[in-house]
């Protein structure tokens, strides 16, 4: 959180006084497991970011063909369904306790 | 020219609500509250204000209703009492969160239960924690001042927060007193016109009030409404000194009577402050040298002024109109804490009184006086007056 404003910098009241702000605020902050890929394994197929529910995984297109991007942790609640999709169990679901300091 | 006007206390509060004239008040009655809204209700009627007034179906929809116009951008009141209290109390905490200068009249009721009508402070004492300022009064005029005092003072941009200006339920909203009433254009130009700092209205400035505040940020606007509470207090002389200057009467923190060379001190607040007084002009009659201190702000507590008051005194008591379950009373273990400083520490005193609307006699105070006078004070001790055994 060491991104986020302190006391003295914020508007007071929780109040918002900016429309259209939502985008700014991220939402993965009380995800308590992480997905971590091994891009060895990875056989760019495209399920997890296809079954993704919060588009938190980038693909790009290579060619004719779509490339694995990356997994961002802002908006990833940690559901592990890109683990359970990935038919080569590329991803693991590692606790947040071991990102805790990061 | 003032003028002076022999009315309950209901009436007094009416008539400052009047003079400020906000532009919501909405509010559902309840005893010993309800005169306060009914005196207002009249002048709404008579169209002597510009208030839209709300009759809303319960307390928790009254301060949700102000809530709303105070971010709307409107000048809002209500006010309530015991029961009424603690069914807002919700949205009493959200109002002083959102930062909105609400003023509600408290008109001090025991809560239930059992089931009572009459005056104790235990309605103020539940909302202590809230982020509100909360004033004390002890008779017509005060409630009728720091009612004004309390616009003034919430309204500040570095303030920025609710008030609740606390009177007697029946002893002060219904007994008749004669108290003096500042001018219309007095009053008015003293509070000023309210200019929100954001407001839902304005279009051209579009804002958010209430979005769901995780532990990334609540913390911080926590931390804000401590500073806007340390803010109110250095802002409070400067609105003192303002109100003196209008009125002729100038207020403090702590009212003090008789304590320049007292050895033994009481500390009561509102109404019983009066029989107190009385008490002291006796015991000082009698060549005891006693004062009194009545705290008119309890919220932001005047933890200094009470330092310098009682450091170096023989004996002081204090009486609580509430009590605090399994702890001790809610005045007293403030100023308990407020001495651990102090270099010469006064023996201490704690005393319950008045629950229920007990009535509270100068024999009693005059009890609590006389432990003083004998050491017989313990510090880690409650005791209580009127209290059958």
């Amino acid at each position: 959180m060491s991104n986020l404003k302190g006391w003295k910098e914020i508007p007071i009241g929780g109040v918002i006084d900016k429309p259209a702000t939502s985008r700014l605020y991220k939402t993965g902050e009380w995800r308590v497991s992480r997905p971590v890929i091994d891009r060895e394994v990875c056989i760019n197929c495209m399920q997890c970011w296809l079954y993704c529910p919060d588009m938190s995984i980038e693909g790009s297109i290579e060619g004719k063909r779509m490339k694995l991007g990356e997994f961002k942790m802002e908006y990833c609640k940690g559901c592990g369904v890109c683990a359970a999709v990935c038919p080569v169990n590329a991803i693991v679901m590692k606790p947040e306790s071991e990102f805790i300091d990061e | 020219m003032p003028v002076k006007l022999t009315v309950t206390g209901a009436h007094a509060v009416a008539q400052a609500m009047r003079q400020i004239n906000p532009d919501v008040v909405a509010a559902y009655p309840i005893t010993p509250q309800t005169p306060v809204v009914e005196y207002y209700a009249t002048f709404v009627a008579d169209g002597m204000v510009d208030t839209i007034l709300v009759p809303v179906e319960s307390e928790h929809s009254a301060m949700s209703a102000v809530v709303g116009a105070a971010a709307a951008g409107a000048r809002t009141m209500t006010a309530t009492a015991a029961n009424g209290l603690a069914l807002m109390i919700e949205i009493v905490y959200i109002a002083a969160s959102y930062r909105l200068p609400i003023i509600m009249p408290l008109v001090n009721r025991a809560l239930s239960g059992p089931l009572n009508i009459h005056c104790d402070h235990s309605d103020a004492m539940l909302a202590r924690d809230s982020g509100w300022i909360q004033f004390f009064t002890e008779n017509h005029q005060e409630a009728y001042d720091f009612t004004i005092i309390a616009t003034k003072l919430a309204e500040k941009e570095n303030v920025l927060l609710p008030a609740m200006v606390n009177l007697d339920g029946f002893i002060t909203s219904h007994g008749v007193e004669s108290f003096e009433m500042l001018d219309d254009e007095v009053v008015k130009e003293f509070v000023g016109t309210w200019n929100p700092k954001y407001s839902l209205l304005d279009t051209e400035n579009p804002v958010t009030f209430g979005p769901v505040d995780l532990f990334d940020y609540y913390f911080e606007h926590h931390r804000q409404q401590e500073e806007a509470m340390n803010n109110a207090y250095e802002e409070l002389p400067k609105v003192f000194e303002e109100f003196a200057k209008i009125s002729g009467r100038k207020y403090d923190f702590l009212d003090l009577y008789k304590t320049d060379d007292a050895d033994y001190i009481m500390v009561v607040m509102n109404s019983t402050a009066s029989t107190a007084k009385y008490v002291v002009d006796e015991l000082r009659e009698e060549g005891k040298k006693v004062g009194l201190i009545k705290p008119q702000v309890f919220t932001p507590f005047p933890k200094k002024e009470f330092q310098k008051a009682l450091n170096g005194r023989k004996g002081v008591v204090i009486l609580d109109r509430a009590m605090s379950f399994g702890k001790e009373a809610p005045l007293y273990s403030l100023i308990k804490s407020a001495l651990y400083e102090v270099p010469s520490r006064p023996k201490l005193g704690s005393y319950i009184y008045g629950l229920g609307g007990r009535n509270t006699s100068p024999k009693m105070i005059r009890q609590a006086f006389e432990d003083a006078f004998n050491d017989n004070l313990v510090a880690d001790e409650q005791r209580y007056l009127g209290l059958r055994e």
